[in-house]
């Protein structure tokens, strides 16, 4: 469910913009600092597989089913950099070629989908699994909470947004307690699936996890690609 | 990707170049998101002026319509909001509902759906690789367009890859009915994703081998022409002028 245009008045959705192009910059230097010139093609295909991942369809009883967001696994599978680009071409995507979220609503969609959701994931995370282990108690809880936060934290933003740029007459207390409740639902099960697939490739290809790999290694990596 | 519409067609806007749609579109929607809910009839210009663009653009109303269902989250939000919102009251039969939030409802619905009918007929004119061209000559970073320009390639792929293991799975039996299907829909992912990334690993050895740099080569069409801008221009103008008209007659 992506902002429209017109539902954030134009100059809170311009800061929003600006916000979200210094952060995307920021993650864009990232990434070119730990892919080099693997990130493209890398991200390029994170960014496909995280489009298909939402159009499954997950039921959920009753004959409704939901998808996932995505932000949680695709920052805890290929780290914040180049899980924030990818979410931020899959978002670009959907508002250029499906008319999914509003043009000049970009920069809050992004804001929100991508960058708050990517980084709460992302350090949720790794603070969990630093407490719990990388052992299946510390994976499954932490992308448990991964999911379930960065769905949370994406809905704050949103309700943030309204409180500054909201185009409607609704009581901010109304709006933030119906987005809270709602999303703590469609986060708890975004929770459940994001750590059941980070599980199942952890199991497979732990390597590729970057959110289980020790800090140290990643900054000597750093230093070499720097030397 | 689903390029919507007909491809076929050599309509104007097909023939356009990609970089201009997109200012034009974006120009337009500002246009619109822009103009103050009141007085209402102004959007009813700017809905007329659309319609004419869909009409002579070749791109079918069928098309238009049903790929505004995007918008139906936020339809239920506007349609409520007469209910919850604050303010004076108005009577409308046997219902009371909130007179600002009738009008928040208005301004949400009425810019959302010509927002979503500009970003439609960009859609539905340009197709996905041509897109990627455009926001490359607008001086988007190279590298976000280089990331989307992968997607645009292998998005079929994978989702095929994906069919290709649904059927699998139904071959063997799988329903998926329930939270009971997730351990199975989730390892299947699992599965999406290791093969994506790995695809990823093999296109960058590809296009290393191809002499690939780190930049992506100059886009091969020509450049826009003025001529080209000056057709592309006259949707936000013309939705400009319609705006300018309406502050004159209110004032």
């Amino acid at each position: 469910m992506h902002i429209p245009d017109g539902f954030i008045d134009a100059p809170v959705a311009a800061g929003a913009a600006v916000v979200a192009a210094i952060g995307v910059g920021v993650c864009l230097r990232g990434a070119r600092r730990t892919l080099d010139d693997r990130t493209a093609p890398l991200a390029g295909l994170v960014a496909v597989f995280v489009f298909a991942a939402q159009m499954i369809n997950f039921p959920v009883g009753a004959g409704t089913s939901g998808h996932l967001v995505g932000a949680a696994l695709a920052v805890i599978l290929v780290g914040p950099y180049a899980g924030v680009l990818a979410l931020t071409v899959v978002l670009a995507v959907q508002a250029l070629i499906f008319a999914d979220g509003g043009l000049t609503a970009l920069g809050l969609n992004v804001l929100n989908l991508a960058l708050i959701a990517g980084l709460v994931a992302w350090f949720v995370f790794r603070g969990v699994v630093r407490v719990a282990g990388t052992g299946k108690p510390g994976i499954v809880a932490g992308a448990w909470l991964a999911g379930l936060l960065s769905v949370g934290g994406a809905a704050l933003g949103f309700v943030a947004e309204f409180a500054l740029g909201g185009t409607a007459p609704v009581s901010l207390a109304a709006v933030g307690g119906a987005m809270v409740s709602v999303h703590v639902v469609i986060g708890a099960i975004e929770g459940v699936i994001t750590a059941l697939v980070v599980w199942s490739v952890a199991t497979v290809r732990p390597d590729l996890v970057v959110g289980l790999r020790a800090p140290a290694v990643a900054s000597s990596e750093r230093q070499a690609v720097a030397a | 990707m689903p390029p919507a519409g007909d491809v076929s067609g050599a309509s104007w806007p097909r023939r356009l170049p990609p970089q201009v749609k997109i200012v034009a579109a974006v120009a337009t929607i500002l246009v619109i998101v822009l103009t103050p809910p009141r007085p209402p009839w102004v959007f009813l210009g700017y809905a007329l002026i659309l319609a004419a663009v869909v009409q002579s653009s070749g791109v079918g109303w069928r098309t238009v319509f049903s790929r505004m269902r995007v918008e139906v989250p936020f339809v239920a939000f506007a349609v409520l909001l007469p209910f919850i919102a604050t303010g004076p009251e108005v009577t409308l039969g046997p219902l009371e509902l909130s007179e600002p939030g009738l009008w928040a409802a208005w301004n949400i619905l009425i810019k959302a759906t010509l927002g979503i009918v500009v970003s439609i007929l960009l859609a539905a004119t340009t197709e996905a690789p041509d897109l990627v061209v455009g926001l490359q000559r607008l001086h988007v970073p190279d590298i976000l367009v280089q990331i989307l320009a992968a997607m645009v390639r292998y998005v079929s792929v994978v989702t095929g890859e994906w069919q290709r293991m649904s059927r699998a799975r139904a071959a063997r039996g799988f329903h998926g009915h329930g939270p009971r299907s997730w351990p199975v829909l989730a390892r299947s992912l699992g599965t999406l994703f290791i093969r994506s990334y790995e695809r990823g690993e093999r296109v960058h050895l590809a296009m290393l081998s191809r002499g690939y740099t780190g930049r992506l080569p100059a886009a091969g069409t020509a450049a826009a022409t003025s001529a080209d801008w000056s057709v592309a221009l006259v949707l936000p103008l013309t939705v400009l002028a319609v705006a300018a008209l309406s502050w004159w007659v209110a004032r």
